[in-house]
């Protein structure tokens, strides 16, 4: 599935990736944590291609495709999905025409044909109702004027409408309440299958309690400095990022 | 100095230049250095407008000729195109059109601008009467070739009581200027002037506008929204006076632009010419590019880079749109900007 190696990557002239090496096979759900400033973030993009953050070496695959050499529409139709740390307002753009506007450039894409618009709309319907989503929030501009909690669950709705292959979970507990990150987190896990990979990148160990991950890796000063089972959240947890980060400096 | 009379007299030297103030941003002296011969007779064809079925009746002016004079009686309801057809490559023609809208009637007015030619001068010049109490709406649809030029001047005088709303909609010209001077009474009259311009490639529109308010009581609200790219200029030009006396006038002036390329180029000037006490008036200018972080949110979810900034850009312009009183028309302005984008948000 997602296979990265010995990637370098650095925004301006500051390196912040400093050889990353990573692989999650399909069915699998890994952990990165790591303390403020690690790059975890600059992973989350470098994968998915955002301007301004540069490779300098390394490689990162999914399915065997060189990611780095896709355009970031490219990468998403190939079935790669970040959800944001901090979604964005599109004012004048209602939610339902955004997610048909990219889940019909994706099949595009792939040369799938586009899907029509009474399919899209009972698709749509089912999936806000199993994520108890008011149908009437995905006519409005997307993520305008909603709560944190909202703009989460709006990730996952376009998740789950989109079947990414791989997903990436950039902070997603960030400015939850303990409501809104079990709601959010039952979205993630519904959607955990045998055929799908996932990277959860967090702060806190709290949103491991419900993201259950197969195996966690610690990101300090742009390289993966350990690698455990779920034990070694809650160590970092009990610990601190100091002393293992310490240890493995 | 207007391109009417340099057509009319074959003076040159009466085409506006830069060093008229109000058209510094628009020579035409200087683009035209030789008159084009006059239009021939044209052919009308097909209109391709999606409300042409809808219409209670059509004017059609092709090359400079045609219908002139548009009456709606007091008490009467019309829903009326007008289009000005240029129609044939790099000749010179000017219209005139006159309506006169009685007391209490009212009138949508459907105006297009069709370039089926090319490097054609066109010059039209609209007058519009209101009479006590009439409302007019007036929308129009500018779609002149790349390598025209083309002025359309409107004067429009309202009684008291009268409304008036306009809204354009134009992809330019190699230099197109659409000009609306209102002679406002103020006595609880209203207008509106709105605007969208979709400028690429080196595409030109100025859209300039004079409201002048002589009396007590009067309302204006202004918002016109643009998008340039490749090599594109938009200008816009709005001037407010308010007269000695033209107490109590609420005056309101917004044009926000998109610039997308750096060879781009928008020029704004919003003018507020204030001789009354005790009034309302503000403007307010943006002009800005598209958020990179809008844009990297909506490719990573799969949407191509330059469909995704013409969603965003539809979604920018759409507040005009929705403006539209008429609701076939606001429809077939919505679809205009889609096809103008090549998006289908």
């Amino acid at each position: 599935m997602l296979k990265i190696q010995n990637l370098h990557a650095r925004v301006e002239d500051k390196p912040i990736l400093k050889g990353v090496t990573l692989d999650v096979p399909a069915g699998e759900v890994h952990a990165i944590m790591g303390p403020n400033g690690a790059g975890k973030s600059t992973l989350s993009y470098v994968l998915t291609g955002r301007d301004g953050y540069e490779v300098t070496e390394g490689a990162a695959t999914l399915n065997g495709e060189d990611l780095l050499a896709l355009e970031p529409n490219e990468r998403a139709a190939k079935g790669l999905f970040l959800s944001f740390q901090y979604p964005l307002e599109i004012p004048g753009v209602p939610a339902l025409t955004f997610i048909r506007t990219a889940l019909n450039a994706q099949r595009r894409a792939r040369g799938e044909d586009e899907i029509a618009a009474p399919a899209f709309l009972k698709l749509a319907k089912e999936k806000a109702a199993a994520l108890k989503i008011d149908f009437e929030m995905l006519k409005r501009g997307l993520n305008v004027g909603f709560s944190g909690g909202e703009k989460k669950r709006m990730e996952i709705f376009q998740m789950s409408m989109l079947s990414p292959k791989f997903l990436i979970l950039d902070e997603t507990d960030s400015g939850l309440d303990i409501d809104a990150l079990k709601i959010v987190s039952e979205g993630v896990n519904a959607l955990r299958s045998p055929e799908r990979g996932m990277l959860v990148i967090t702060h806190y160990q709290r949103l491991l309690d419900y993201i259950k991950p197969d195996k966690v890796h610690v990101l300090a000063a742009g390289r993966i400095v350990a690698s455990g089972g779920p034990e070694l959240a809650l160590q970092l947890e009990a610990e601190g990022y100091d002393r293992i980060v310490g240890a493995a400096a | 100095m207007t391109l009417s009379t340099a057509l009319k007299t074959g003076d040159l030297s009466a085409l506006p230049s830069r060093r008229d103030e109000d058209w510094r941003w628009t020579d035409l002296r200087g683009l035209l250095k030789v008159l084009p011969p006059a239009s021939p007779q044209g052919r009308a064809w097909f209109w391709e407008n999606p409300l042409s079925g809808t219409l209670d009746m059509t004017g059609g002016v092709v090359n400079g000729r045609g219908p002139t004079d548009l009456a709606v009686d007091a008490g009467e309801e019309r829903f009326v195109g007008w289009r000005f057809m240029s129609a044939t490559d790099a000749t010179a023609h000017g219209a005139e059109l006159w309506v006169d809208v009685g007391e209490g009637a009212k009138l949508t007015l459907i105006e297009s601008y069709e370039g089926r030619g090319t490097g054609y001068v066109s010059d039209v010049a609209v007058n519009i009467r209101l009479g006590k109490d009439a409302i007019v709406e007036r929308i129009i649809f500018a779609d002149d070739d790349a390598d025209a030029i083309s002025v359309v001047t409107a004067d429009v005088a309202l009684a008291p009581g009268a409304k008036f709303a306009q809204t354009v909609l134009t992809s330019g010209a190699r230099r197109q200027r659409i000009e609306t001077r209102v002679r406002h009474p103020g006595a609880h009259a209203e207008v509106r002037l709105d605007g969208a311009y979709l400028l690429d490639a080196q595409r030109h529109a100025d859209l300039t506008s004079v409201v002048t308010h002589g009396g007590l009581d009067g309302v204006t609200s202004q918002l016109t929204k643009g998008m340039v790219t490749d090599q594109a200029r938009g200008v816009f030009q709005g001037r407010i006076v308010v007269e000695k006396g033209a107490d109590q006038t609420d005056a309101r002036m917004g044009h926000h632009a998109l610039i997308l390329s750096d060879k781009a180029e928008i020029d704004a000037k919003p003018e507020l010419l204030i001789f009354a006490d005790d009034v309302s008036c503000a403007h307010g200018n943006t002009i800005g590019a598209l958020d990179d972080e809008v844009l990297f949110y909506a490719e990573q979810r799969g949407i191509p880079e330059a469909e995704a900034k013409a969603m965003l850009t539809v979604a920018f312009v759409c507040e005009v749109i929705e403006r539209i009183g008429h609701e076939g028309a606001r429809d077939a302005a919505a679809a205009w900007v889609v096809r103008k984008l090549g998006s289908e948000a």
